[in-house]
């Protein structure tokens, strides 16, 4: 009586765990099924609006078919990579401040700041640039949207160098300093070349945020039907373009926002497997 | 030169550090004060609670401008967002950190990084053509004719089945935000000495109930950070909401009809805004939601200092 009664209680207990097995798998199918769902249509529409031209012509008006985003894509690079500019001595900085002198009396409020800066929603920093830059440069410009996307990737480079100067052994600071260098040497000589692989890591992680960004350049780099290379001029960007063909109603332009969407996806994909194959190559 | 070289070289470099790193202080300190000076105009005339509880949003008519539409829409869409993925992102979490294989966790880890990385944009897209379509065709139209005639008590609730509105960007967000809760849920469940895992099998425990009696409430703390950073995502999550959401600020909301949030209002209204005061209102919209992530972020930040302390207190 007493083992059966044992028996079944057990038998109760692996009925649970099954279920819960079961529910657990549902639940991570569940969880990634919106994603494979995007990213098989993404393939699906877009590749067969892709051709070479998307890639060498500018847009063309609605209702001629043809043309290509060559304006969007330049002009992603072009605004990333200038915000990227604005943005790394400021995160670096940080980042080394935060790692490198650990007592200095300001890092408390440096780090609740910049952790603030990084939770916030990106559109505010379009907001910012908003206000910092266009208006007073009278207009909208591929720099104000340069300087949105650095806003934004300040605080995530400031974090990743934090994070990555950390890892480096405190010999390699004690082999230096006992050697006599002065401390910004060994920073500079030692500890940052030791660190080049996550540092480098972090710098195409950041960029790879960014690029995919529209909403801080919606009032900021505004867009542009032709290829524009001043940065002073409204500029377009792949997110931007994008958002204006999905929401417009033109059938020609739905494909190439199909098309768009693939080509910011492989961009993001390829920067963030860069940035893997940095962390092992160097 | 000696000298220079090291002592003043030193001093240099610090001041140079420091110089730099109040620039990033001052950028955090600079968005909340640009962002309320810049809605200032908006916030006098109608006073902060009365634009943050003001129900009508009238930029061309009465040019009266209350957020409180958009407040509700955004305290909605994220926590109905949330609510909807929790349950998948914990079972993500838990598959990856207990019951998978080595290759099928790092196929996971892959997976919720890839879903990060999606641009937002491209969420929206994929919600403009393909899901609200389904949506509207499939669940909203067989259920409202059915509402209508069985249950005509339903159809307010229900609204206009367009495809776009809150339910479409509730389904969409949700997806989006799986990522956040997933991977620090996962951490905080690796963070759980392995003498409790082990301690909880020797007694015979079966999986489920190690998950349950051992690690789980160790790694609570971290779940729930997990979920406020998820919550300040949605909140301030803005392309794929704006494209599928309808826009429209109109009181009250319904199931299938439209509805706008913060960001969305910000991002559709922006560039068509003409005068002084509808600008200044969308800023100062910018400005209380600057208050709400805020608010998000540090609950986050002190739940997970909380966590970590606890589980160091255990070790």
């Amino acid at each position: 009586m007493k083992t059966l009664e044992k028996d079944l209680a057990l038998r109760r207990r692996y009925r649970a765990e099954r279920f819960m097995m079961g529910l657990v798998a549902l639940g991570t199918l569940l969880a990634f099924l919106i994603l494979f769902l995007v990213l098989a249509y993404a393939l699906a529409q877009g590749v067969g609006a892709l051709n070479l031209d998307f890639f060498l012509k500018d847009m063309r008006p609605p209702g001629e078919s043809g043309g290509g985003l060559r304006q969007a894509i330049v002009g992603t690079l072009i605004v990333d990579g200038l915000g990227l500019l604005i943005a790394l001595p400021f995160g670096l900085a940080a980042g080394v401040l935060l790692a490198e002198y650990p007592d200095h009396p300001v890092n408390p409020y440096l780090r609740l700041l910049s952790d603030t800066l990084n939770g916030m929603p990106a559109i505010l920093f379009g907001l910012l640039a908003f206000v910092l830059i266009v208006k007073p440069m009278g207009g909208f410009s591929g720099l104000s949207g340069a300087f949105a996307l650095g806003f934004l990737m300040i605080p995530i480079l400031a974090r990743s160098t934090e994070g990555v100067l950390s890892l480096v052994p405190k010999e390699i600071r004690e082999a230096g300093l006992a050697l006599g260098l002065p401390r910004w040497r060994v920073i500079l000589s030692l500890v940052l070349p030791t660190a080049r692989a996550g540092l480098i890591t972090g710098v195409l992680l950041a960029f790879a945020r960014a690029a995919g960004e529209a909403a801080p350049l919606l009032f900021t780099a505004f867009g542009s039907p032709l290829l524009e290379l001043n940065p002073l001029k409204p500029m377009d960007t792949l997110p931007l373009r994008l958002f204006a063909f999905a929401i417009s109603p033109y059938e020609d332009w739905h494909r190439q926002a199909w098309a768009a969407g693939l080509v910011l996806f492989g961009l993001i994909t390829l920067t963030s497997l860069l940035a893997r194959w940095a962390s092992r190559r160097f | 030169m000696k000298r220079l070289y090291t002592h003043f070289g030193d001093r240099i470099f610090a001041t140079l550090l420091l110089l730099l790193a109040l620039g990033v202080a001052a950028l955090a300190l600079l968005m909340a004060y640009e962002l309320y000076r810049g809605g200032s105009l908006a916030l006098q005339r109608f006073g902060l609670l009365g634009f943050a509880l003001g129900r009508e949003w009238d930029p061309v008519v009465q040019k009266t401008f209350g957020a409180w539409p958009y407040i509700l829409g955004t305290l909605i869409v994220s926590f109905s967002a949330l609510l909807l993925s929790f349950f998948p992102a914990l079972a993500a979490a838990i598959f990856a950190a207990e019951y998978a294989p080595r290759w099928l966790a790092q196929v996971i880890n892959f997976l919720l990084d890839l879903m990060a990385a999606v641009p937002s944009v491209v969420y929206g897209l994929w919600g403009i053509f393909v899901l609200a379509p389904w949506i509207r065709d499939k669940v909203q139209l067989p259920f409202y004719m059915w509402a209508a005639e069985q249950a005509p008590w339903l159809v307010p609730i229900l609204g206009v089945p367009t495809g776009y509105g809150l339910m479409t960007a509730v389904l969409i967000l949700a997806s989006m935000i799986i990522p956040y809760t997933a991977a620090l849920a996962r951490d905080a469940i690796a963070l759980v000495p392995k003498e409790h895992r082990e301690a909880a099998y020797a007694l015979g425990a079966t999986r489920w109930e190690v998950m349950r009696l051992a690690i789980l409430p160790l790694a609570r703390g971290g779940i729930i950070a997990g979920t406020f950073l998820a919550l300040a995502r949605a909140v301030g999550e803005t392309m794929a909401v704006t494209m599928v959401i309808g826009n429209s600020h109109k009181l009250p909301y319904t199931l299938f009809g439209g509805a706008a949030t913060m960001p969305s209002v910000i991002a559709n209204e922006f560039t068509e805004a003409v005068e002084d005061l509808h600008l200044s209102a969308l800023i100062a919209v910018g400005f209380l939601l600057f208050l709400v992530s805020m608010a998000v972020n540090f609950t986050a930040a002190y739940v997970l200092r909380r966590q970590e302390r606890l589980v160091k207190g255990v070790l």
